[in-house]
């Protein structure tokens, strides 16, 4: 499903991506954590090009997003995107936000938009807040509504960058439970996270990333309970 | 010595009345056309394709760095003998508002658009919307309501501003005034009638406009 080979990100004169190289299948949930700086984010965002890649290849499902000739737009529609500060639109209602795309990208009708956004508004569990402002959701409401807007693309794959990180802590569980559904659902999903729980739960595979690198990966059994490298070992003793 | 009477206060009245209106139209349709004009260079500035943010810096710097006296002058008597055309008054003086009034427009569209959030770029983007979709529907009404208080501002400011078109006799309130002045040397009583009509705009403005200021921090 998606392709990663010898990807390098550089800002300016800083290199935050050195060379990362894996792959990841259908149905897959990889979890990604690292310590803050280390690039896990801007590995995820290179994943839809919403960081520009210096160099190296993403191919997902058959898309090389380096080649120009790659319809970017269309890659974009079909990767879900939840971002840790939700990025919900605040002059559209809830239901406004999930249809837009698909009325505007995918060119459905809105009655046919609506049949699709109002059941993932129940599964997120905010089916009566359809014709609300986001300004008055809280933030664990805000995510899964953000969720729901990704998922009425109907996208392959489904990017979560540290989808938890700025809610207040009684209103993760949520939001994780919306995403464990999802995962069982059989949804390929990267998540960039600082959910160790989370991770150990219902990732397949675990990415440890440390400046730059993927430093080791495997399945969370093994990267959490017998970690290899020093790097991982230093960094689950702060955060476990 | 000054003596008080009511008859100029109100004999003005007439003069300064069809002055108003003139006033109103060249403002309003000045406006009006400089905000047409001010999202296309204000759009333009925030481009990244170089020779389209250099065409319209170069347009609002010009405009800004120069006395709007002299850009209708320039308008009024330079470009129509330049370009061997005679540009009727009302016509030049809503170009100059347009052209002026446009550049201003151009910062405040400018500034709106970039205070929009990065990440509703990003939302726009990830969901597959292209950057023009992106900026219609997503960007430009965030924007929109952030530009209303300057934009009023603005419009306030550009109503004075068409008091300088006097000076080419434009028939505006400011040269009704001036009129009625010279030729009944009433000066005083003239020129507080033309101050109230003026203020009988903006004042009005100027509390519609903090009303919405204030709902708008609320929000």
């Amino acid at each position: 499903m998606i392709q990663v080979k010898d990807l390098h990100k550089s800002f300016g004169e800083t290199e935050v991506l050195k060379g990362l190289t894996t792959e990841i299948k259908e149905k897959e949930v990889v979890c990604v954590i690292g310590p803050s700086g280390s690039g896990k984010s801007t590995f995820l965002r290179c994943l839809n090009m919403l960081e520009e890649i210096t160099d190296g290849h993403v191919v997902i499902d058959g898309n090389d997003l380096t080649d120009p000739a790659t319809d970017i737009n269309k890659v974009r529609s079909e990767v879900g995107m939840v971002f840790q500060h939700f990025n919900l639109f605040p002059h559209l209602t809830v239901l406004e936000n999930i249809i837009l795309a698909p009325l505007k990208v995918k060119k459905v009708t809105k009655a046919e938009a609506e049949e699709t956004a109002l059941p993932l508004l129940d599964k997120v569990g905010l089916k009566d807040k359809a014709h609300v402002y986001p300004n008055s959701l809280s933030g664990g409401q805000k995510q899964r509504v953000a969720i729901a807007r990704a998922l009425a693309m109907n996208p392959k794959v489904m990017l979560f960058d540290e989808p938890t990180s700025a809610l207040d802590p009684e209103l993760v569980g949520d939001v994780l439970a919306v995403m464990k559904d999802l995962a069982e659902e059989g949804m390929t999903m990267v998540v960039v996270t600082h959910e160790m729980g989370f991770a150990k739960e219902v990732g397949d595979r675990v990415f440890f990333i440390d400046e730059g690198v993927f430093m080791e990966e495997g399945p969370p059994s093994q990267l959490f309970d017998n970690p290899q490298n020093p790097r991982t070992q230093s960094f689950l003793s702060k955060v476990l | 010595m000054y003596v008080f009477t009511t008859n100029h206060y109100i004999e003005i009245l007439p003069n300064l009345w069809s002055g108003f209106l003139f006033t109103l139209l060249i403002t309003i349709t000045g406006v009006a056309i400089g905000f047409v004009l001010g999202a296309i260079f204000g759009l333009m500035r925030l481009s990244k394709i170089k020779i389209v943010y250099g065409i319209a810096t170069i347009y609002v710097e010009l405009v800004r760095g120069t006395p709007l006296l002299v850009q209708i002058f320039f308008i009024y008597f330079g470009l129509s003998d330049f370009m061997n055309i005679n540009l009727d008054k009302l016509t030049a003086s809503i170009i100059a508002i347009a052209a002026n009034a446009g550049a201003y427009i151009a910062e405040i569209v400018r500034g709106a658009v970039q205070s929009v959030d990065k990440g509703q770029t990003e939302a726009g983007r990830s969901l597959g919307l292209s950057s023009r979709q992106t900026m219609l529907y997503i960007i430009w009404p965030q924007a929109l309501r952030r530009m209303i208080p300057p934009l009023g501002n603005q419009f306030i400011i550009s109503l004075k501003d068409t008091s300088l078109f006097s000076a080419i006799a434009v028939t505006d309130l400011m040269y009704e005034g001036r009129q009625y002045a010279s030729s009944t040397f009433a000066d005083f009583e003239s020129y507080i009638m033309v101050a109230i009509f003026y203020l009988v705009i903006t004042i009005p403005s100027m509390l519609i406009l903090r009303q919405y200021e204030r709902r708008f921090e609320r929000e």
